[in-house]
């Protein structure tokens, strides 16, 4: 059956046209809310078309590790719920679940878009420590370029809570914004045949050869991260990268 | 005596509809003594003495003779388990699948396989629901190439129209091959513009299903994005 589909959606990537209708690197209608949680310092809701996913922030005061003693620390994790599609199973974290959180925590790191140095409140022994948690509402397709987009909301909609030097006041929040430098982008670009794609459904994400995901801040990429069983040519490569650049300046206004 | 209720009115659970021998209860609705109840959320339909309720919404109940659009989802030593939209899952044996004989122990999935899609008749829904299957039938077959949709199973009567009048306009103006399932699944295939046409037609009748002129508007539609 899946032979059948693969020729179906081959023919219609010929003509230049998807199951729904749309160009080959046509985004979904995309929705961006912000303050969606109140519990959380800062959160996000990011719509891809029918694909929802959400981010929270939390802030805590922790002991820095001994490696980076003056820099604030970060940790990415994501849930792929149960409740947002049938491939997803409950229980401990499966390697899409993993490779999500890690895609997403290097396009952040990496880019250096958080200015860890100001994040130190006491070097060696106290620094803030973002932990953004991503939780997929409904699933379908391209979670990776939605949950980086989420992430980065969050964390420009963040606001550092209150610290007396003892403990952390999770009810009073102060004006401090996080210190962002730079803004990732995450564009992943999806090979079926020969025919590149972006911003896949869930059923077009089952046929993919390949993919590619390119995370860049103005231009400038910043980390990479391949998927699926099929190699890529430099040629290959080298296309993906400018039309993730591409996509990126489009994604980059729904900030 | 009479009618308590207006045809086409919403009902919930347990609100009295008639009153009196003059109606009889259908779909959805039970007698208490000399009234008839709603049994589940609809809107009433009374244009005879029959009073039955359409679902608004809900999955699909599977019933004797309908034609669906089935999902295997197991192969068994003897048949094949098909998934067919509904909280039961149905059976469909070897002997009303294949018309050669098939020795035991035999590998099914050179038949079909897991994924693979069938049009298949409702032949039996026992009282404990379990749903028997045959492709023995006109037009019952394993489903090529060509893409699957997924509607309510309630709007599937508006989609295919008295005589199946809407679905076979849909078809001719589009040249596609369509079938609907009675569950709700449904098979597209024809030119990649085309076979947008037809969905967003499809998805316009499910959409508009409650209004009246439908027809001449999905006419119109089909006509305006014809291609020449």
């Amino acid at each position: 059956m899946r032979n059948e589909k693969r020729a179906h959606v081959l023919r219609f990537l010929e003509k230049g046209l998807r199951f729904d209708g749309r160009k080959l690197h046509e985004l979904r209608e995309i929705k961006v809310d912000y303050g969606i949680s109140k519990n959380a310092e800062g959160s996000v809701r990011v719509c891809f078309g029918n694909t929802e996913i959400l981010a929270g922030v939390k802030m805590s005061v922790e002991k820095p590790y001994p490696d980076t003693p003056d820099d604030g620390n970060l940790i990415v994790g994501a849930e792929l719920s149960p409740l947002s599609s049938p491939e997803f199973e409950s229980g401990p974290p499966k390697s899409e679940a993993i490779e999500l959180a890690r895609v997403v925590d290097r396009g952040i790191r990496e880019t250096k878009a958080i200015d860890t140095k100001k994040l130190c409140i006491d070097k060696g022994e106290k620094v803030w420590t973002s932990t953004i948690d991503l939780v997929t509402i409904n699933a379908d397709g391209n979670l990776i370029d939605s949950g980086a987009l989420a992430a980065i909301a969050a964390l420009r909609n963040t606001t550092l809570p209150h610290y007396d030097g003892q403990k952390v006041d999770y009810k009073k929040r102060t004006d401090t914004p996080l210190p962002i430098k730079k803004i990732p982008i995450a564009v992943t670009i999806y090979k079926i045949g020969p025919y590149f794609l972006v911003d896949p459904t869930n059923e077009e994400e089952d046929l993919v050869d390949a993919r590619l995901t390119v995370t860049s801040s103005s231009g400038r990429i910043s980390a990479l991260q391949k998927g699926g069983d099929h190699p890529l040519t430099i040629e290959d490569v080298d296309r993906m990268v400018s039309l993730a650049l591409e996509k990126a300046e489009e994604l980059i206004k729904y900030l | 005596m009479g009618l308590s209720v207006k045809d086409k009115e919403i009902v919930v659970p347990g609100e009295e509809l008639a009153q009196g021998m003059d109606y009889l209860p259908s779909y959805g609705t039970f007698r208490d003594g000399e009234t008839i109840v709603a049994g589940r959320l609809g809107m009433v339909s009374a244009e005879s003495r029959i009073i039955k309720l359409i679902p608004l919404a809900g999955k699909y109940l599977p019933k004797t003779n309908d034609t669906i659009i089935g999902r295997v989802f197991d192969v068994t030593m003897s048949g094949w388990m098909i998934d067919i939209n509904s909280a039961y899952s149905a059976m469909l044996g070897v002997k009303d699948a294949v018309p050669e004989f098939v020795a035991r122990g035999t590998d099914l999935t050179k038949y079909f396989s897991f994924g693979d899609y069938l049009v298949t008749r409702i032949i039996n829904v026992t009282s404990k629901n379990f749903v028997d299957l045959t492709l023995k039938g006109p037009g019952l077959k394993k489903l090529g190439e060509g893409r699957i949709i997924h509607v309510s199973p309630h709007k599937v009567p508006r989609i295919i129209g008295k005589q199946g009048s809407m679905i076979s306009m849909i078809k001719d103006s589009t040249n596609c091959r369509i079938v609907i399932g009675q569950n709700g699944i449904g098979w597209v295939q024809g030119e990649p513009e085309d076979e947008l046409v037809a969905i967003q037609a499809i998805r316009k009748v499910e959409d508009e299903s409650h209004t009246s002129g439908l027809t001449e508007r999905i006419k119109e539609f089909l006509d305006r994005n014809k291609r020449q």
